[in-house]
């Protein structure tokens, strides 16, 4: 009930968006997370993002991401 | 990784061995209980910790009334029922809704914001959305509710389910069950409602806090700070899910929710009721609320007989103590809500099975 | 290609008259050119060099028709391959019966078409025979196609759950839930809410996906093994039996060979290869990637000391290059079971799935 995974924000337009979890694009509303911007690690729960994701943390966190090796931080580039 | 899990387990023989008895610590969210399940965690515990699971799967604390208001719904000839998932095969009255989901008016919806799509696209039906989880799930129904008033979308309303996990949590240690050492406190509600939602626990209880992520690392790492506090007998409130949570939570999602939402008694499985525990509709939003569109009054429902779904939800059995448990009540045919939904406790225990000890 | 006049199917075209005629002869057999099929007996004559034959037979009733890697064309065919070459045989020919709901579009079926001949050509298997109905609107979903295969043992070759035998080897070929992750993330229930005034288009030309779905890289597995598996088989005798995980994935082909071998199986899940983006993809909906269904796949039980060669000769083909020894028969202490041990360390159950996760995914 309570999944949610760290995406990252590729296409932004007012509240809706575009994230991408390791190649996978979902549409998600940015409506509970107003600060959030294009090229940021969102968490993303039921089609919402509901946080900033810390970047250094994210890898410390989530295996996934810490596997992922050119794990990359610039804007619009796909990660994974 | 493996260095972090052997200290982890270290804190948690010494916090055993300093007490001298059994430690029990429970965890409050469905998703903290499969990954326990799915990443055998259980099995790498030291002796004498025993993980208990809590009323933390929304789909279990549901009552049994509103199960079967959804389901009467489900029969009219102008509702469209749009429902996560996990609400599609829980038993009630006449069946679940995937039983009558051959009717083709219910649809399983992954975002709030498909039910509000629905009821777009299908003016001529009212779309009545079941707003079932915890804190993390109210904010995407606050969003849609608020959209739907903008829109002037008359068609859609939701039947809020929304239950808040502190009350929960004092309720169980008031009068259910107090043997329970720490808690293990959900990753995502605290995204939302921040850690220090759970401060009043440790103050009011003097039970250790910690709130964890889902990853088993996480999930071993959050259980070895319990422990560790439990040695130096200091409960604290700690996260260490520092990724995403915060003290003060998501401030901007708390704000949307209070705007449609004020909390109000309701009836929770298991626990019976709990004041301030549901979240209701506020009076302005009324025309979106499907308990007053339709005047439904929701009866507190009886377990089916045999079923301990109650008793498991408050950690006081597991699931193999239940004499339904594997026998006439199994994934294909479930008597309660812990079976049937995807983080119960009975789902967890049959589908990854009981614990066996690593072979160290 | 002779264009059809008609743009849709009608019930006609599978009447047995002028209509049926004209599909046969005019999208059909020139697809598949064989002198067999050609004949349009009511039967195909077969000359077999082996006694000893495997034959299988499947059904395809996939959603979405077309998928990212692959439609129900390609499926068809991999799917009746695979079932062929894990029994130890060659593919040698295939028949196809077609389901058509009246109304469905020509264009695709002659996709569908193409794409049934190029992957059995591509595969040097021969449609020898087939059937084609079609049925009014609502009987079936769009098309079900239906295989049968006759694959002709490989010498020497004897694979089968008898065989298996604790310290055996457990070894797959790839990544795991590829084919049911692409297709349950483009089916319609994994629609977030439009977003109006963005087409498809503006997306990049790299993804595919429904115009409503998730745009994504995900891409299925779907394969045929034979050229990969008779390599396997005739360059080593250590391998005791082979399976596809298909539906139900890794978890229900590993509980099938403990419960009939009755022994017990200890995976590993650091071994199991996964590809990123498909378990961020399960991890979005709570899947567990072990459920999930393979088309590209295969499991083998391997012995001891034929798991390194084994694995060598996988890694060398394009479609082994990240096989994996994935764990080990053991030996049961009550009930066979499977188990898993965790990335932590711990251990749990690999139950039997049950089966109503994911709906026509193949």
């Amino acid at each position: 009930m309570c999944l949610a995974i760290p995406a990252r924000i590729v296409e932004l337009e007012k509240d809706n968006a575009v994230v991408d979890a390791m190649g996978n694009r979902y549409r998600a509303k940015t409506t509970l997370l107003p600060e959030a911007k294009l090229g940021d690690l969102v968490l993303i729960h039921a089609g919402f993002a509901i946080s900033t994701v810390d970047e250094e943390d994210a890898k410390e966190t989530w295996q996934l991401l810490a596997e992922i090796a050119d794990f990359d931080n610039t804007p619009n580039k796909i990660s994974g | 990784m493996l260095e972090r899990i052997y200290k982890a387990q270290s804190l948690m023989d010494a916090a055993r061995k300093k007490l001298g008895r059994q430690i029990n610590i429970m965890e409050v969210c469905g998703t903290h209980t499969v990954s326990i399940f799915r990443n055998g965690i259980k099995s790498t515990l030291p002796e004498r910790i025993k993980l208990l699971s809590g009323p933390g799967c929304p789909v279990c604390v549901t009552d049994q009334g509103y199960i079967d208001a959804v389901l009467e719904l489900a029969g009219r000839e102008d509702c469209l029922i749009a429902t996560y998932g996990d609400m599609i095969r829980v038993p009630g009255k006449g069946g679940s809704l995937e039983t009558k989901q051959t009717k083709a008016n219910v649809k399983v919806v992954l975002s709030s914001e498909d039910a509000l799509q629905l009821a777009r696209d299908n003016p001529e039906k009212v779309v009545v959305f079941v707003a079932v989880g915890f804190e993390t799930t109210a904010p995407a129904t606050a969003v849609v509710v608020k959209e739907a008033a903008e829109e002037n979308i008359n068609n859609f309303c939701i039947l809020s389910g929304h239950k808040l996990v502190v009350p929960a949590m004092r309720a169980l240690l008031s009068e259910k069950n107090n043997n329970i050492d720490g808690f293990l406190c959900p990753g995502h509600v605290s995204v939302i409602i921040g850690y220090g939602a759970f401060g009043e626990i440790v103050e009011d209880f003097g039970r250790p806090c910690v709130v964890a992520g889902f990853e088993p690392l996480q999930i071993v790492e959050g259980l070895g700070e319990i422990c560790r506090q439990l040695a130096d007998g200091q409960p604290e409130l700690k996260s260490i899910y520092t990724a995403v949570v915060t003290e003060k939570g998501n401030t901007a999602a708390q704000k949307i929710v209070n705007e449609r939402f004020e909390p109000t008694d309701g009836y929770w499985r298991g626990l019976g009721k709990i004041e301030k525990s549901t979240l209701k509709l506020r009076d302005k939003y009324s025309r979106f609320d499907a308990f007053k569109r339709f005047d439904i009054i929701e009866i507190q429902g009886e377990e089916r007989n045999g079923c301990r779904c109650g008793e498991v939800l408050c950690g006081l059995v597991e699931p193999p103590e239940c004499g339904l448990f594997e026998k006439s009540c199994t994934p294909d045919t479930p008597v309660g809500p812990c079976m049937v939904s995807s983080e119960g406790a009975c789902a967890a225990w049959f589908k990854y099975g009981g614990v066996r000890k690593s072979g160290r | 290609m002779k264009k059809d006049k008609h743009d849709r199917i009608l019930l006609a075209h599978g009447g047995g008259g002028r209509l049926m005629d004209e599909l046969i002869r005019h999208h059909i057999l020139p697809r598949f050119n064989n002198d067999i099929l050609n004949e349009l007996a009511d039967s195909a004559k077969l000359n077999l060099d082996s006694k000893s034959i495997c034959f299988t037979t499947d059904s395809y009733v996939v959603k979405p028709l077309f998928f990212n890697g692959g439609d129900i064309g390609k499926l068809a065919v991999c799917g009746t391959i695979n079932d062929l070459a894990v029994s130890g045989s060659r593919p040698v020919a295939l028949a196809l019966s077609l389901i058509i709901e009246e109304g469905f579009e020509f264009e695709l079926l002659e996709k569908i078409l193409s794409s049934v001949s190029q992957t059995a050509k591509a595969n040097n298997v021969n449609i020898v025979t087939g059937d084609t109905k079609t049925v009014e609107s609502g009987a079936v979903d769009k098309i079900f196609i239906n295989t049968a295969g006759i694959g002709e043992k490989l010498a020497g070759v004897d694979l089968g759950f008898g065989r298996i035998a604790t310290g055996d080897k457990i070894i797959i070929n790839g990544t795991i839930g590829d084919h049911g992750m692409t297709v349950i993330s483009q089916r319609q229930g994994i629609k977030f809410h439009p977003v109006r005034n963005k087409t498809p288009e503006s997306f990049g030309s790299r993804l595919t996906g429904d115009s409503n779905g998730v745009k994504s890289q995900l891409q299925s597995d779907c394969a045929a093994l034979s050229g990969l598996i008779c390599e396997l088989l005739e360059n080593t005798n250590g391998v005791r039996f082979m399976r596809d995980p298909t539906r139900g994935g890794l978890a229900a082909t590993l509980n099938e060979i403990s419960r009939a071998s009755a022994l017990s199986i200890e995976i590993r899940e650091v071994d199991i290869p996964v590809k990123p983006m498909v378990q961020a993809a399960a991890d979005m909906l709570g899947f567990d990637v072990l459920n999930i269904a393979n088309e590209g796949k295969f499991v083998a039980i391997v012995s001891a000391e034929s798991a390194d060669d084994c694995l060598n000769i996988c890694k060398r083909h394009p479609l082994g290059k990240e096989a994996s020894i994935i764990g080990e028969v053991i030996r049961s202490r009550d009930v066979p079971v499977v188990e898993l041990i965790t990335k932590i360390g711990g251990r749990r159950i690999v139950q039997m799935p049950y089966g109503r996760e994911l709906p026509r995914i193949c």
